[in-house]
């Protein structure tokens, strides 16, 4: 573990350098450490893969008075239990035209496209961490035949709800915005509403796997959510009833 | 009531106040004013709370015209500004109040040697979203429908009231000394060279340069080896200073992304950051390295400057009265005193 500056507002509890579910559990195990437990000056904590940022306030608080309080409590995460997120089942459309990439993605894999689809659906991610866009949440790992380095050339426009794969990670795009991930499908769920009590959908720690649907009821299931028929915690599963 | 009709938005101008805290965990950026006391500083001089929502303005070029009423509003900023009444256009000075009666309009020439000035309007207020009112475009966030501001927006504002208008005398003045920055949190990703480069050349601010973050330009930094030139992302800060593969630094601000796969070779210091954000394309930026008990120090004085300046708001002209505070502050700083300041 490592302690590193980020100006006179933020240090950066560091667990390791790597995309690893242990990594991201002494994260997790450290945040809840800290929300449960009062902190002079805290603003917020930025949990990642393998790093826990602490934001704090300068004129409440000093950067010797926050180590001096974040010490026993880094202490104590490291032997504290995993913390078990939720476990969602969302829907994917995948290929056609809301999955541009999936048949380059199978050619460079030397898969067929039913074998990509079948193998991104069929595994469980973690999500290890929420950032780049609001809501945007970083999952992994995709199976070994699938991870494939970013595009070398980014689109401008990634539409909104695209499911996209690089690396060893997979990600649903909440906005439209530029990326270089690989377009394999859509989810209709919305991730990010800034009208709801949590305005993202996932949060670090919880677990996703995806659940093909056709075009139609990838339309149906559109429809539903934008006049507010559906609400997205249905695809939301209780962690006992999953183990 | 009154309403602030946006006649021309300039080169950019957004609804922003103290920002959103609590929502990086989930990758939304804090935004709001990029010059945390010229929001202070403004709002003080036209009567709203000190973190009401305000206007920041982003280069110049800015117009606003008061209808349905008479408004007040005061900017906070070196900006070079313009009263267009019935009369004509005079100049007028910013860092005092100001009312504009119905039909008239304020005018934003340019922002002076800087980029920012705060436009603060009496009355002006915004729902806030996820407990800001600043504006976000990227994920429609608050300000006006979560855009920044477009000719014709017209802006539920107070109606002017009869009561003195208020001015800050001797503003903060520009500081043109370097840019401090704490090294870290990936500073060991570069060269002792690179450091030493980093600290002892002269970056241009390039036109990349918005409320996201500021790309410069300069001697390629050079990272440790290949592999030290990406990390597995982990969260960044306003101020945090990206070095991507190409060695050139880009300093992220208010709205830049919560997390990033770039090593950070410093942090600006908060007392520094709206001066570095203040810099104009072109311009040159100086960096000087401290440790963070001595920016936390620096953070302290910087918020005891604003404290300061904020006592010193007054009635315009004084009506007689001896405003010694200002008098005392002029009379250190230059040894003059200017009799025909209130103009």
């Amino acid at each position: 573990m490592r302690m590193l500056d980020l100006g006179d507002g933020a240090v950066t509890i560091e667990f390791g350098e790597t995309i690893d579910p242990a990594l991201q559990a002494r994260v997790a195990a450290l945040d809840v450490a800290i929300a449960q437990a009062p902190v002079a000056g805290l603003i917020e904590t930025v949990p990642t893969f393998r790093s826990l940022t602490v934001i704090y306030d300068p004129l409440q608080t000093t950067r010797a008075e926050l180590d001096a309080a974040l010490r026993p409590l880094i202490d104590a995460a490291d032997h504290a239990p995993a913390v078990d997120g939720r476990h969602w089942r969302l829907p994917a459309c995948y290929g056609g035209a809301f999955g541009p990439d999936l048949d380059e993605v199978a050619t460079t894999a030397g898969l067929t496209p039913e074998a990509v689809v079948a193998a991104h659906s069929q595994t469980d991610y973690v999500v290890y961490m929420l950032g780049f866009l609001p809501g945007f949440p970083f999952m992994g790992d995709v199976p070994a035949p699938l991870q494939l380095p970013r595009r070398s050339e980014p689109r401008v426009r990634v539409p909104p709800g695209s499911i996209a794969i690089a690396t060893g990670l997979t990600a649903i795009y909440p906005w439209e915005s530029p990326g270089g991930w690989h377009l394999l499908g859509r989810c209709p769920v919305p991730l990010f509403d800034a009208g709801r009590d949590a305005p993202a959908l996932l949060a670090a720690g919880d677990r996703v796997r995806f659940t093909p649907v056709p075009a139609d009821e990838f339309a149906a299931l559109a429809a539903d959510l934008a006049a507010g028929r559906i609400d997205p915690q249905q695809w939301c599963t209780p962690a006992q009833e999953q183990a | 009531m009154s309403r602030l009709e946006i006649k021309s938005p300039g080169a950019l101008a957004s609804i922003q106040d103290a920002g959103r805290r609590g929502w990086r965990r989930i990758g939304v950026p804090w935004a709001g004013a990029l010059a945390p006391h010229l929001l202070r500083i403004a709002n003080t001089l036209v009567g709203n709370a000190a973190q009401a929502p305000a206007i920041e303005c982003f280069d110049g070029g800015q117009q606003f015209v008061a209808r349905d009423g008479a408004v007040r509003l005061a900017v906070a900023g070196n900006a070079q500004l313009e009263h267009l009444t019935a009369d004509g256009r005079q100049p007028v000075a910013a860092w005092r109040s100001l009312t504009l009666a119905e039909g008239e309009t304020l005018r934003v020439v340019h922002t002076g040697d800087g980029r920012l000035a705060v436009v603060a309007v009496l009355g002006l207020d915004g729902p806030p979203v996820l407990g800001s009112a600043s504006t976000y475009g990227r994920a429609g966030l608050g300000g006006v429908d979560g855009r920044a501001l477009q000719a014709g927006d017209g802006l539920p504002v107070a109606d002017a009231p009869p009561t003195p208008e208020l001015q800050l005398r001797s503003p903060p003045e520009a500081d043109p000394g370097p840019i401090r920055v704490v090294l870290g949190p990936q500073a060991d990703h570069f060269t002792a060279e690179a450091i030493d480069t980093f600290l002892a050349t002269d970056f241009t601010i390039t036109p990349e340069a918005d409320r996201m973050g500021v790309r410069l330009s300069g001697p390629a930094l050079t990272h440790r080896d290949a592999a030290a030139r990406e990390i597995v992302s982990d969260a960044t800060v306003p101020g945090a200073i990206q070095v991507p593969g190409n060695g050139q630094p880009i300093v992220l601000l208010v709205d830049g992304q919560t997390a990033g796969g770039y090593p950070k070779i410093a942090t600006v210091i908060s007392a520094d950051l709206a001066r570095l954000a203040d810099r104009k394309p072109g311009q040159t930026v100086r960096f000087a390295a401290l440790g963070v008990v001595e920016a936390e120090a620096l953070a302290r004085a910087a918020e005891q400057a604003v404290g300061d300046a904020l006592r010193r708001i007054a009635p315009v002209g004084g009506e007689g009265m001896i405003d010694l505070d200002a008098l005392y502050t002029r009379n250190l700083l230059s040894g003059i005193i200017d009799g025909r300041e209130d103009d």
